[in-house]
């Protein structure tokens, strides 16, 4: 496979993540599939930032600790990552900042000559990259006024100077003959899909690492149609949310575990309340504050449980930038279709990584929830074969619409007759059968590699990625559920069938999903955790299940 | 029109005899019957409230309700007045409610201004749980919680209410309906934050009646000038919610400032809204 890894790196400040996308823009206009790695400490000056843009012929998922090219802007990044340089691989580095064997070039004269910021030193590195892999002038030139907001032209100067001083092009990698995609990240993947079903509002206090779909939908509130709002707190956010719903917008919510913590008793409101909600947790390393701008799959557990009292919800959990659309869409008609809180489970991996996007965008539309047809008297919490009672809002002429925390009769009036209270909890536990009739028309269980494999390999989540990959490579068949809440049973047997080894591949330090599995009957044969704040990479899993499988 | 009593519902009435809270009750439904005469569609209004006695108001009364959780009555109040601004929205929460347990969405409402009413059903005490302080309570009041003496000193609402940029700030007290009917009706049509303190005696727990009948007196526009904020400071403080006197009910503050609502939704309307083509902008992203 044609491919090229680089690892840009440098302080918090340097640019590292922006360079990162000039770079992968241009491979992705001269036909390359990417992924996009970011990694970075939580503060904003300092530290140590490093981006790694993995191109490839064909789509990929994942990137690999072993690089072609490094990028360094300080010593820092030749010190910590020169291991990773494959043996025809080469640094380029700044000579001002860093010694190295390999390319190195004064960035900050290159800026200063044209009285250029500080900054702009990350700009250098593109002109010199661009140079030693010999990409076409016009491609860089194209992606550096596409994506510099300001000082475009300047920009430019400086990279083209430093791209002229690589006077001998290290190799050239060669321009593909495919189209190329939009380079999206889990979280606005997320965000346009919930879009596209229908999202009319979008409320979040900011939290790493969910706060880029807020900032994305704020960017482009008026190009999407949609109303942005920063409460007060997650608790506020929450149940603005549920008042929105209440009054009929579609609206959506995001954060991470520790926000999610606070909006837990606006969660069961919307289980008492039949409010329909979406919820994106992005989990990130806990307990509490944790590790927060790196990943984890801890909060499984917590969002499946989470909140007091019995109630339906839904957890959808993606893989990529495709399945995210997809999930946020269906989030979005659940949560309104069955008037139940839904989940979007990420994680920063996912929320914060970069994917060639390749969706088909028609599949994600708004579904029409039962509205209340005006006859007769309106009861909100109206008794139904499936549990599902007809939606009203307030402003209807001939409605009197009440929601209630409380336990309810029919009309939403406060009971505590025993017999009223176990109706409508039945009620309420109805409407699962109906949502399992409706799973059925989707793909909840998604299989991968080599389906004769007796091997398999569980994943969910953003751990999709490296495990579909390592199958590739070993011949063996990935499993991978999507659907968390209600566990699709069925499907998922199906799916693990026959196998004699199933290896459970997750990103937390306890198995949450073998856990889950095996409460259901299920049992997996050995795990591999990873629970480093960091995701798996391609070739540090394949050595890891290589050598559980021999 | 609908009348008082076709205002009401089936809910059986739990408060006990002598509660100050059918004052409220009496007063919202005659306010919103005069509002209708005026103009107001009922349809269009949705009340909201917490937990605690104060909530069960939402059961009384036959418009759309939302009866949210203890002290988180104004957010989903503000998701309805964002999700569609051409309801009127009505807001009942106890003092333990508003001032304890949810401070931080009271204060952000004030502070963003979104065109809402909000009234405190102020007893001084918790009700439901059976008679512990509240932030309102007098120093040294004896709960179950505090059989030594409350060990705090109680906050005033009416100036955090000021310093925090309501733009309507009123008190009442539920024995002076009249009075508390036409407060109803001025924060309803005031165009931003309207506020409104009841004092609200709690027969059971904390019985205040007499001390309120003592001390009570209403102001007007002709002995204060509401526009004025350092005034209103100042006539918030002849009582402190212990000690005093004379305890002025009426409208201490009043201006007209732009709202939440005109300045984050700039014309739109969520519920009416249908989302637009992602294609152009998945375009920016190659």
């Amino acid at each position: 496979m044609k491919e090229i890894s680089i690892l840009i790196g440098g302080k918090a400040g340097d640019g590292i993540r922006q360079a990162g996308h000039v770079i992968a823009r241009i491979l992705n206009r001269i036909g390359y599939r990417i992924f996009f790695y970011d990694d970075y400490p939580s503060l904003i000056r300092g530290g140590h930032n490093f981006s790694i843009i993995r191109a490839a012929e064909k789509r990929i998922l994942a990137h690999k600790d072993s690089v072609d090219i490094i990028i360094a802007l300080n010593q820092e990044t030749v010190e910590n990552h020169k291991h990773r340089l494959n043996t025809d691989g080469a640094i380029l580095y700044d000579s001002k900042k860093s010694d190295a064997q390999g390319i190195g070039l004064d960035f900050m004269d290159i800026v200063k000559k044209f009285d250029g910021k500080p900054i702009m030193r990350n700009t250098a590195a593109v002109g010199a990259l661009a140079g030693i892999l010999n990409f076409e002038w016009a491609v860089v030139k194209k992606v550096i006024m596409d994506a510099v907001e300001k000082d475009a032209d300047l920009n430019l100067k400086i990279a083209r100077n430093a791209y002229d001083r690589i006077e001998t092009p290290l190799k050239s990698l060669p321009k593909l003959d495919q189209k190329s995609l939009p380079l999206v990240s889990g979280n606005e993947a997320i965000a346009l899909g919930a879009v596209k079903a229908g999202l009319n509002m979008y409320i979040a206090y900011p939290m790493t690492p969910a706060s880029a779909i807020l900032h994305y939908l704020a960017a482009y509130e008026n190009e999407l149609g949609v109303v942005t709002v920063h409460p007060e707190s997650e608790i506020g956010v929450a149940l603005m949310a549920l008042g929105a719903a209440y009054a009929g917008a579609r609206a959506m919510v995001g954060t991470s575990g520790g926000g999610f913590a606070l909006m837990t008793e606006a969660l069961s409101l919307a289980g008492q309340g039949e409010l329909p909600m979406v919820i994106v947790e992005a989990q990130r390393p806990g307990p509490s504050t944790g590790v927060p701008t790196y990943t984890m799959q801890g909060d499984l557990a917590f969002v499946i449980h989470g909140g007091h009292g019995e109630f339906l919800r839904v957890v959808l959990a993606p893989g990529d930038a495709e399945e995210a659309f997809y999930m946020a869409g269906l989030a979005m008609n659940l949560a309104w279709k069955f008037q139940i809180p839904t989940f979007v489970l990420s994680d920063k991996h996912l929320s914060e990584s970069m994917f060639s996007f390749e969706a088909d965008l028609d599949r994600v539309k708004p579904d029409n929830p039962l509205l209340w047809n005006n006859q007769g008297e309106y009861k909100r919490y109206l008794d139904t074969e499936n549990g599902i009672s007809p939606l009203a809002f307030p402003g209807n002429p001939s409605a009197v619409v009440k929601a209630t925390s409380y336990e309810h009769d029919e009309n939403g009036i406060t009971t505590e007759d025993p017999e009223g209270i176990a109706r409508m909890q039945r009620k309420r536990l109805r409407k699962r059968k109906a949502l399992e009739v409706e799973l059925e028309n989707y793909e909840t269980v998604k299989v991968y590699g080599n389906p004769d494999s007796k091997t398999i390999l569980l994943c969910w989540g953003s751990t999709k990625g490296v495990c579909v990959e390592v199958a590739e490579t070993l011949n063996l068949k990935v499993v991978q559920p999507l659907v968390l809440e209600p566990l699709p049973i069925g499907p998922l047997k199906k799916a693990l069938s026959g196998a004699d080894k199933i290896l459970d591949v997750e990103v937390n330090a306890s198995g949450q999903l073998a856990k889950l599995l095996s409460a259901h009957g299920l049992c997996i044969d050995d795990m591999i955790l990873r629970f480093d704040a960091r995701p798996f990479t391609v070739d540090g899993l394949l050595d890891k299940v290589k050598e559980v499988i021999q | 029109m609908t009348t008082v009593k076709k205002l009401g519902t089936y809910a059986q009435n739990t408060w006990c005899p002598g509660c100050g809270n059918f004052g409220i009750l009496a007063s919202i439904k005659k306010a919103l019957t005069d509002l209708e005469e005026d103009g107001l569609d009922l349809n269009k209004v949705a009340i909201a409230s917490g937990i605690g006695c104060h909530a069960k108001i939402v059961d009384y009364i036959n418009v759309n309700s939302f009866y949210s959780i203890h002290g988180r009555v104004p957010p989903p109040m503000t998701g309805i007045k964002l999700a569609n601004p051409e309801l009127t929205v009505i807001g009942f929460a106890g003092d333990g409610d508003a001032y304890g347990e949810g401070i931080e969405h009271l204060i952000f409402s004030a502070k963003r201004n979104l065109n809402l009413t909000f009234i405190v059903h102020n007893n001084r005490v918790y009700g439901l749980t059976t008679g512990q302080f509240t932030p309102t309570s007098p120093p040294g009041f004896k709960g179950r919680s505090t059989p030594k003496g409350s060990p705090e000193d109680p906050l005033n609402p009416i100036e955090l209410m000021l310093a925090s940029g309501a733009t309507f700030v009123a008190r009442a007290y539920t024995k002076n309906m009249k009075h508390l009917q036409s407060l109803i009706k001025a924060a309803v049509n005031h165009k931003g934050f309207s506020f409104i303190d009841v004092l609200q005696p709690c027969f059971t727990f904390f019985n205040t009646y007499d001390y309120y009948n003592e001390r009570v007196y209403e102001f007007d526009e002709q002995d204060h000038d509401a526009s004025d904020l350092n005034a209103a400071f100042v006539k918030a403080r002849e009582w402190i919610y212990g000690e005093g006197d004379r305890i002025p009910i009426g409208i201490f503050y009043q201006v007209q400032k732009p709202t939440y609502e005109e300045r984050l939704l700039a014309g739109r309307i969520p519920v009416q809204s249908t989302p637009k083509d992602i294609r152009p902008v998945l375009d920016k992203h190659l």
